[in-house]
């Protein structure tokens, strides 16, 4: 069972170079000075390009990959970080992710609905 | 014609008591009342082995064409006497000796045959079977084609330590061969195609050879490190007589099984000395607790050191609300420790390393300079070399090559025989800083749990919460988890008992989640457990067919597809080869999703028999789904809900 061991300690690396994981969300400050992008085609190419597989069709998260969706996400270090990862995640340059389209998934992980903000009870 | 030779005659004395009074919790051998004799059946026509020219025995009455015993019989009283609960087997001629002795002689009690649909089901259900139970159930297959078809479900179980008891069929004699389809089904030395990854295997000569080697395969198989046996069964040594020179001979051998190993009483006490002067010593458990005392005996060490607990759950290792339990903390734990005690560890060095799949593959450590090593694993008493299970090499300070759970008390006794005053107050601060760490664990599990929670597909975090809210107040026991729904289970359920979590398939062949939870949950039957099972789409199919064996047989299991419509961990794979490259990073379904059509998996279930309902893709209708499912599975009948889920 080591691999969810590592998985999950892969996730809190990524999360670790991504910014200090935090619980509910804010709308992030730095989002205004991202690029403007279509949130029905990020959320395509979220998709398509894979984006996904390792942190869900909500940007969630999971044993793969950190949580995106509902956190303060510079657009800076966002792109950097997908340019050039420095973990388990696959390098997406811009030959095959245009920087017009990692603007349209930054606005669809941006559009992402922060949690209940009432814990369901079945969390109790 | 030769005297008939009584059943009674073989099987009296202690002949039989004398291995089942050794095994656990044995049942006395139940040889049923014997049958009446047939008149003209009693001559042997010909020799079971050693008499080795069948056709050519003199003594052989060339028109008797029926016999009331035969070597079979007396196999079934040596898997009595071995108290074999089950045997688990897709039928096969090479093996038909024995199966009509089980089902008719043996009265298909102790063991009784269940009836599987492929090789991988019976080997997979076995594995499952002995995680619950603690004792091997048996698995009869041909020694050519059923052992090729259960092969990987055997490489699982050798990786997951687990014994399995397989008697496999074979027609060692050419002369005696039905032309065509026997000679396919024979071959000269059937455990070789397992040898790489079974402990032990023998092809008994004789009756009495059987009896011995049944016993020692047991023996073997049951010490550890565990790992399935292969007894080889020739056809005539099942099906001809039992001659009277053989019976006056035959007697099933005492057990005694192997007292697990212990590590070495200076490695102890060096370990116990590292420990406790250790500031942040962290004890780190993957297939430690292989019975029901392993949790208690960890939680005492843990206690006597008030450290902190990474489970890797190779096995239900220790209670998930414990405060030491800091698994959630995994990382930051083992970058800080300065000993780390690992207890039968699948991976030490990937346990201690960090290794990224890139281009240019590299690793760095996740440990201090100077950390202490501590290994205790009885996988060190016996390693193989073709299969590389064995993981990277890791450098230990201290490797005691003995079973970590028979090693916990002494352990744990020299610890506390070495704690002092001031020691006692540093354990009982590091206590509260990890009672806290805890709180803080469970409290973000819980915050994470509810991103996505009303998404469409389904979160898993979701089904899980969902799950756990219809079976917190059974006695439950969750028998398998395929495809990887992120551990949400671990964060989110409470698990204190042995049974509440069974470990993975160890070998990671695809096929195992779905038989092995049926085998489970034939073992919690009689316990009145309700089995849960959170499946893999890709796993179940594989082999599909054992949900009619759990409807055949009325094994109470409820199933919960996880659903991803793929097999995920590949699309993931696919996704960094094309990103690697720089091309087609779209084309990830290709090969690796199952869609397009989607499988119906309750059409698939109820065409077994079995209560289904799905595919569920709303999240609110799950909760309704799974009560009534349970409401089945409470009947006494195996039940599945398919849940469209999130990748992960």
């Amino acid at each position: 069972m080591t691999k969810i061991f590592l998985g999950i300690a892969t996730a809190a690396l990524m999360t670790a170079a991504l910014g200090a994981q935090e619980p509910a969300q804010k709308p992030a400050p730095a989002a205004a000075a991202a690029p403007a992008g279509n949130i029905e085609t990020g959320k395509k190419l979220w998709v398509s390009v894979g984006c996904w597989q390792c942190h869900g069709y909500e940007g969630q998260g999971g044993a793969a990959g950190p949580r995106l969706s509902a956190r303060n996400l510079p657009f800076a270090g966002f792109s950097a970080y997908v340019r050039r990862p420095t973990n388990q995640m696959p390098p997406y340059t811009e030959k095959v992710v245009p920087n017009a389209d990692l603007a349209h998934i930054f606005a669809y992980l941006q559009s992402r609905p922060a949690p209940p903000q009432t814990v369901p009870a079945l969390l109790k | 014609m030769k005297k008939s030779v009584d059943r009674r005659d073989f099987l009296k004395g202690a002949a039989v008591t004398g291995a089942a009074a050794l095994v656990p919790d044995a049942m006395a051998a139940q040889a049923p009342s014997p049958a009446t004799p047939a008149p003209a059946a009693q001559g042997p026509r010909a020799g079971a082995a050693p008499t080795p020219a069948r056709e050519l025995d003199p003594g052989l009455d060339p028109e008797s064409l029926v016999l009331d015993r035969s070597g079979g019989d007396f196999m079934v009283d040596v898997l009595k006497s071995l108290n074999i609960e089950y045997v688990a087997s897709n039928p096969g001629s090479s093996f038909r000796g024995i199966h009509e002795s089980i089902i008719n002689y043996g009265g298909n009690k102790m063991p009784e045959f269940i009836t599987c649909l492929h090789e991988e089901s019976s080997v997979a259900m076995a594995h499952g079977y002995f995680k619950v139970e603690g004792k091997p159930m048996a698995v009869l297959a041909h020694g050519t084609v059923g052992l090729q078809h259960a092969s990987m479900a055997i490489y699982n179980a050798y990786c997951d330590r687990v014994p399995v008891y397989i008697l496999a069929g074979n027609s060692l004699d050419a002369t005696m061969r039905r032309p065509g389809v026997e000679w396919a089904h024979s071959v000269q030395d059937a455990a070789a195609m397992v040898r790489d990854y079974t402990k032990w295997d023998d092809n008994p000569y004789s009756l009495p050879h059987f009896a011995e080697s049944a016993v020692r395969a047991y023996k073997i198989a049951m010490t550890p490190p565990m790992s399935p046996v292969v007894i080889v069964l020739d056809g005539g040594l099942q099906e001809d007589p039992i001659q009277p020179e053989v019976a006056s001979k035959l007697r099933v051998p005492r057990l005694t099984t192997a007292t697990p190993p212990q590590g070495d009483a200076g490695a102890v006490a060096a370990a116990a000395q590292l420990l406790v002067n250790a500031q942040n010593p962290v004890i780190v458990a993957d297939r430690l607790a292989r019975t029901p005392a392993g949790i208690a005996k960890l939680v005492e060490l843990a206690e006597a050191l008030q450290a902190p607990v990474i489970d890797q759950h190779g096995r239900m290792n220790f209670p998930s609300k414990h405060p030491l339990n800091q698994t959630e903390n995994g990382g930051p734990l083992i970058a800080g420790a300065d000993v780390i005690l690992g207890l039968e560890l699948t991976d030490f060095w990937g346990t201690v390393n960090a290794f990224r799949d890139s281009l240019h593959r590299s690793s760095r450590s996740r440990i201090r300079t100077g950390t202490k090593l501590i290994s205790i694993t009885s996988v060190d008493l016996a390693t193989k070399s073709n299969f590389q299970d064995f993981q990277r090499y890791p450098e230990v300070d201290v490797a005691m090559a003995a079973d970590a759970e028979a090693t916990l008390p002494q352990l744990t006794e020299a610890v506390r025989k070495l704690v002092t005053a001031d020691r006692t107050t540093a354990f009982q601060a590091r206590r509260t800083r990890l009672e806290q760490a805890h709180a803080r664990g469970r409290e973000a599990a819980r915050n994470e749990a509810m991103h996505a929670w009303d998404a469409s597909p389904i979160s898993t975090a979701r089904m899980a919460a969902e799950i756990w809210a219809q079976i917190k107040t059974e006695d439950w026991s969750l028998v398998s988890e395929s495809g990887n729904s992120s551990g949400w289970v671990f964060r989110l359920w409470d698990f204190d008992k042995h049974y509440q979590h069974l470990g993975d398939s160890g070998g990671a062949g695809v096929g195992y989640g779905a038989p092995a939870a049926v085998g489970a949950a034939l073992a919690n039957k009689k316990y009145g457990r309700i089995s849960v099972n959170i499946q893999g789409d890709g796993d179940m199919l594989y082999a599909p067919g054992v949900l009619w064996t759990a409807a055949h047989h009325k094994i109470p299991l409820l199933t919960v597809m996880h659903n991803n419509r793929g097999y995920h961990q590949e699309v993931m794979h696919i996704q960094r080869m094309a990103n690697r490259h720089q091309r087609g990073i779209t084309n990830w379904h290709i090969g690796t999703m199952i869609d397009n059509p989607n499988v119906d998996f309750a059409k698939i279930a109820q065409g077994m028999g079995v209560y289904a309902e799905g595919p569920i893709t709303n999240p609110n209708d799950l909760g309704p789904a799974i009560q009534r499912a349970l409401a089945i599975v409470k009947k006494g009948e195996p039940a599945l809900v398919d849940v469209v889920t999130q990748p992960r």
